[in-house]
């Protein structure tokens, strides 16, 4: 029985058997019904040694390439300060529970509420919540938070310029929650002003939803759009890559009442699909509607300044099937990668990194375009991602470039190719990247 | 000690109606507020909405629970008592003078459905 | 050691010109944002240079305590050791650089990692398929929740929507059904504190037709085994719903018995729990949910890739480890520890449900109630002691719930200090309540003002600011 993470020797077991006034372990199952009693072994490779371990890893490890990455679709390559990694494996972070004994969790709390404070100021919104899953779980809770809020309507309008992948999602939670989701048409690679107000016209809408940079990187003229909706009582959810938010004109600019999205661009590597963060911020009066954690501000018995988990009574472990969600476990210590990465980037930092991006991005498609190969799909302004028609056989494109440890950027329909630049992509790359387009 | 008073009609959720004419004030009794603790926060309909009988209309919010506020009689909300806004712990302090809403009630035959002050006072006892 | 300067907020230490990052510069030519487009006005984060972040950081990170740092009796939360091997495998590049839109054959070895850990989760729980989109273990409800739904849909079941769960259920199962359009019935627990067979018999032969499921945990949220599991699974087999296995408490379980052996259908696994994945203040988790044979169609899309995988990979590193062998003894000594300590106090901690549990009890505060020391009393006063408290106030059956789970990697000295501490905390609420009243008294902080928190939401650094002036 003895192994490294089980310190309980022979003479500990008989102690404590002897204590608890039995005979052998196995009489602790005996209300366990015989005939579900699980007595085989399980059908598992026997222990490996962490030399083993490392071993396997390694082999795993060779079957995935790096590649140099031109894809994007809601998951960008940007650059990941050293400071990160070397502070969140910090047990006292890494190893911690989340923070409802305040007394012993102000680290966690301090930072969470510096996180809430740069996410509403990075959306240009009131508030924050403490983090969500990621940036498609986030606008699924905003637009149930959407119907909660609307006495009685359950329509909610989504764009045709949404990400599909935040859209399937979108789905799944409309099926199970009663809510009718209907699409706001696409005209010219942009929301149809048009066609959201004709649904509007129709009634029984409790929240629009719109993305910025759509998911083609496009960035859409939201003009009028706020004030449409709330004409007719319906709340405005704009969904952004957040490092864009940098630059770009915020959702509180434009007027959203809930801004969502995934933070995943601030610093956090692609890690095959997670863990990101999302973000939720809000209107200061939807603070009580708004789902997850979420830290304020007091004082504790001996007069100090002290955080606290608040407005716990939305929450799951109080108002169980009246709560505003039932997310418990958020994205915690990847909200504290982002509090990092704001804070070491900070004000001007993360505006030069996306004025980088988008240079960059600008500066691969003129190239393109260049060749005769290449047409921009949509003549829209984008940031740091576009979709391109390729004339060329996408298939070679793609294995030419896999050959030279390229990525060329995300396979869409229609023969066409979304691909984004971030600062991590340098002048000799995309000279590289274009030396092989050429040679196709 | 759990305050009650006469007069007044109960629900077994522990909201009460003070009927004026018409018009009917709704709020929690004394065993809820106890019940709740600190009264942080009062979740209220607006002037005009309608309410029903038995159907939830609003919240309080304490730091450590939140009850739901269903309304013991039906009609239309005329007021709303503001001064919740600000200060919340307005119920704990008098859960009687500080009322929640002010109903026009559209059917004054649901009274009969309520406990009056004696048989509130059973109920709470068990 | 605490700095006072740099342990408050990164919005303190800021100063204007400051700079924290080093970026290439900007090769491209003149590209630039049109005025149009751009916000206003910057946003106002931190300017600071890279060792003042760093050092506040570090600061902020003495004031927590983690597994790393001593016990952590949560019941219900399974705090055990998160092994370091596993945080080194997750962080190689070959596992981090990766895009989850790359083609398939650049990601053979990921591929692989989601294959070998969904067979080793089948092999230990007897379901036959899991996915791993769920982000948490209440995202990993919603999900199971709705493979339950979808089932009945398919089948023209429209009107199965009321799921049972016990009344001793954890918050976020009655938050699941809503979030899924579901409604929640509870069914009484006996004095024993199991499931309420014959109440559940009731329930069936009242609305049999109109449920969806039965939802619960098992051992349940009390740490005893539901020795009539089998009976329930046929009841609700029987009247044509499915068994929700709430995975929150497998721990004990491996090595002793099989979800899908006790007659379930559907479960969630915490990864942050069983699989030891870090807590890391409150996530990331992974709530993978399994499902038997027949049911893999009905599994909703809650997510776009594979959920968490950098948590999957240390979830998989701690299976190969521990391998085969130890790994059926971790539901042993787990149930070992807990009842060690449950029969070293409950002389004098009111045990409201004398019998053998598993791998956590409840306490129901102390026996002695004369002294008005309560169970956040004893909580707090414990981490004057460096032990973080056990679950308190949950579950909501007792008044004074104190929970307590020691994970298999505790220690009979970690549990004897413990024991030790109780019991002088006992003798405290006697000789001198106070103390313990108004404990603690050596943590960075004392008690916090959470009605004023709730009252005047102060959620934001600008908020602050504007509120003190």
């Amino acid at each position: 029985m003895t192994y490294k993470y089980f310190p309980h020797t022979e003479e500990d077991l008989q102690a404590m058997l002897s204590t608890v006034g039995i005979d052998s372990i196995d009489a602790l199952y005996a209300q366990i019904p015989e005939a579900i009693r699980f007595r085989d072994n399980y059908q598992l490779p026997t222990e490996m040694s962490e030399i083993e371990v490392r071993q396997l890893f390694e082999r795993l490890g060779q079957q995935n390439k790096q590649l140099t990455c031109y894809a994007g679709y809601g998951v960008y390559d940007h650059y990941t300060p050293s400071v990160i990694p070397q502070l969140l494996q910090r047990s006292e972070f890494l190893t911690s529970y989340t923070p409802y004994q305040a007394e012993i969790s102000q680290g966690t709390l301090h930072y969470i509420f510096e996180y809430q404070s740069m996410m509403a100021e990075l959306t240009g919104m009131d508030i924050s919540n403490a983090s969500m899953y990621d940036g498609t779980t986030a606008t699924a809770e905003a637009m149930m938070m959407a119907v909660a809020a609307g006495k009685k309507q359950n329509r909610v309008l989504v764009s045709e310029t949404l990400n599909a992948d935040t859209r399937k999602v979108l789905d799944t939670y409309a099926l199970h929650h009663g809510i009718e989701l209907v699409t706001i048409a696409e005209e010219g690679g942009v929301t149809s002003r048009k066609s959201l107000e004709a649904l509007l016209a129709e009634g029984g809408v409790a929240g629009v939803i719109v993305q910025q940079p759509n998911a083609v990187g496009i960035i859409e003229d939201y003009s009028g759009f706020a004030d449409a909706c709330h004409d007719k009582k319906a709340l405005f959810i704009m969904n952004s890559v957040a490092a864009d938010l940098a630059v770009l004109k915020t959702p509180g600019e434009w007027g959203a009442d809930i801004a969502v999205g995934d933070g995943q661009s601030l610093g956090i590597p692609m890690l095959w699909g997670g863990p990101y963060v999302g973000y939720m911020c809000c209107t200061e009066k939807l603070i009580r509607k708004m789902p997850g954690r979420i830290v304020g501000k007091t004082v504790d018995n001996r007069g100090q300044r002290a955080f606290v988990l608040t407005l716990q009574a939305r929450e799951q472990h109080i108002r169980r099937q009246k709560a505003t969600s039932n997310i418990c476990s958020n994205q915690s210590l990847m909200a504290l990668w982002v509090t990092v990465y704001l804070s070491l980037m900070g004000k001007q930092g993360l505006k030069e990194a996306a004025e980088l991006s988008y240079a960059g991005a600008h500066y691969l498609c003129d190239k393109l375009l260049a060749t005769g190969k290449f047409h921009l799909v949509y003549d829209q302004p984008f940031f740091n991602e576009f979709l391109v028609h390729y004339d060329g056989n996408m298939d070679n494109l793609f294995s030419s470039c896999r050959m030279n440890g390229i990525l060329p950027g995300v396979r869409m329909d229609d023969g066409n190719l979304l691909m984004a630049v971030t600062e991590k992509r340098t002048k000799e790359e995309i000279m590289e990247y274009m030396k092989i387009i050429e040679g196709i | 000690m759990n305050k009650v008073m006469e007069g007044l009609y109960y629900s077994e959720s522990h909201e009460y109606v003070r009927v004026e004419g018409e018009y009917g004030y709704v709020g929690i009794t004394d065993y809820a507020q106890n019940a709740l603790g600190n009264v942080v926060y009062v979740d209220m309909p607006e002037v005009d909405d309608e309410v029903e009988a038995g159907e939830e209309f609003g919240a309080v919010e304490s730091v450590k629970a939140a009850s739901d506020l269903i309304s013991p009689v039906s009609g239309t909300v005329v007021e709303v008592n503001e001064a919740l806004d600000d200060q919340p712990e307005l119920i704990n302090q008098d859960a009687y003078e500080n009322w929640i809403i002010k109903v026009e009630m559209s059917d004054k035959t649901e009274l009969d459905n309520l406990m009056d002050a004696k048989a509130y006072e059973e109920f709470c006892a068990k | 050691m605490n700095n006072r300067l740099y342990g408050n907020l990164i919005f303190e230490l800021s100063k204007e010109g400051r700079k924290g990052y080093s970026l290439p510069k900007n090769h491209f030519g003149n590209y630039e944002v049109p005025p149009s487009l751009r916000r206003e006005q910057d946003a106002a984060l931190p300017e600071c240079d890279e060792l003042t972040v760093v050092r506040h950081y570090t600061n902020l990170s003495n004031n927590n305590f983690g597994v790393d740092t001593g016990f952590y009796p949560l019941g219900s939360c399974t705090m055990k050791y998160n092994p370091k091997v596993d945080e080194e495998i997750a962080a190689l590049p070959q596992f981090q650089n990766l895009h989850p839109k790359q083609p398939a054959e650049t990601v053979k070895g990921a591929q692989a990692l989601v294959t070998l850990l969904e067979r080793s989760l089948c092999e230990l729980t007897g379901l036959a398929h899991f996915t791993f989109k769920p982000y948490a273990g209440a995202h990993g409800e919603l999900t199971g929740l709705m493979v339950i739904d979808n089932y009945h849909r398919s089948r023209g079941d429209l009107q199965r929507k009321k799921v049972i769960v016990p009344d001793s259920a954890h918050g976020t199962n009655p938050a699941s059904a809503a979030v899924c359009g579901l409604e929640i019935i509870e069914v009484k627990s006996q004095a024993d504190g199991t499931v309420d067979v014959e109440d559940l018999q009731r329930l069936c032969s009242l609305c049999g037709d109109d449920i969806a499921a039965m939802m619960m945990t098992n051992p349940n949220t009390l740490g005893l085994f539901e020795t009539h599991i089998p009976e329930i699974a046929k009841l609700i087999h029987d009247c044509g719903g499915l068994m929700y296995y709430d995975g929150a408490n497998l721990n004990p379980m491996l090595g002793a018995c099989r979800p899908g052996d006790m007659g379930f259908d559907v479960m969630h696994i915490n990864l942050h729990k069983t699989f030891s994945t870090p807590h890391g203040g409150g996530g990331p988790g992974s709530g993978p949910v399994g499902v038997r044979e027949g049911l893999q169609e009905f599994l909703p899309m809650v997510s776009p890739y594979h959920g968490n995988f950098g948590v999957m990979v240390r979830a998989y590193a701690y299976i190969l480890s521990l391998g085969r062998e130890h790994i059926k003894e971790v539901g042993p000594l787990a149930t070992l520890n807990a009842n060690y300590i449950k029969e070293s106090l409950k002389d004098v901690y009111e045990l409201p449900i004398d019998t053998v549990c598993c791998h956590e009890f409840v306490f129901d505060g102390l026996k002695d109630k004369s002294t008005g020391v309560t169970t956040m009393d004893v909580a707090k006063r414990l981490l004057d002691y460096g032990y973080h408290a056990p679950t308190i106030y949950f579950p909501l059956l007792f008044h004074e719930s104190l929970m307590i789970e020691p994970t298999e990697n505790e220690s009979k000295e970690t549990l004897d200090a413990f024991i030790a501490v109780m019991r002088k905390i006992a003798e405290e609420a006697k000789t001198d309540p106070e103390l313990v009243k108004s404990a603690p008294h050596t943590t960075p902080i004392g008690r916090v003002d959470d009605v004023l928190a709730a009252k005047h939401p102060i959620v934001t650094y600008k908020q602050m600011v504007n509120d003190e002036n």
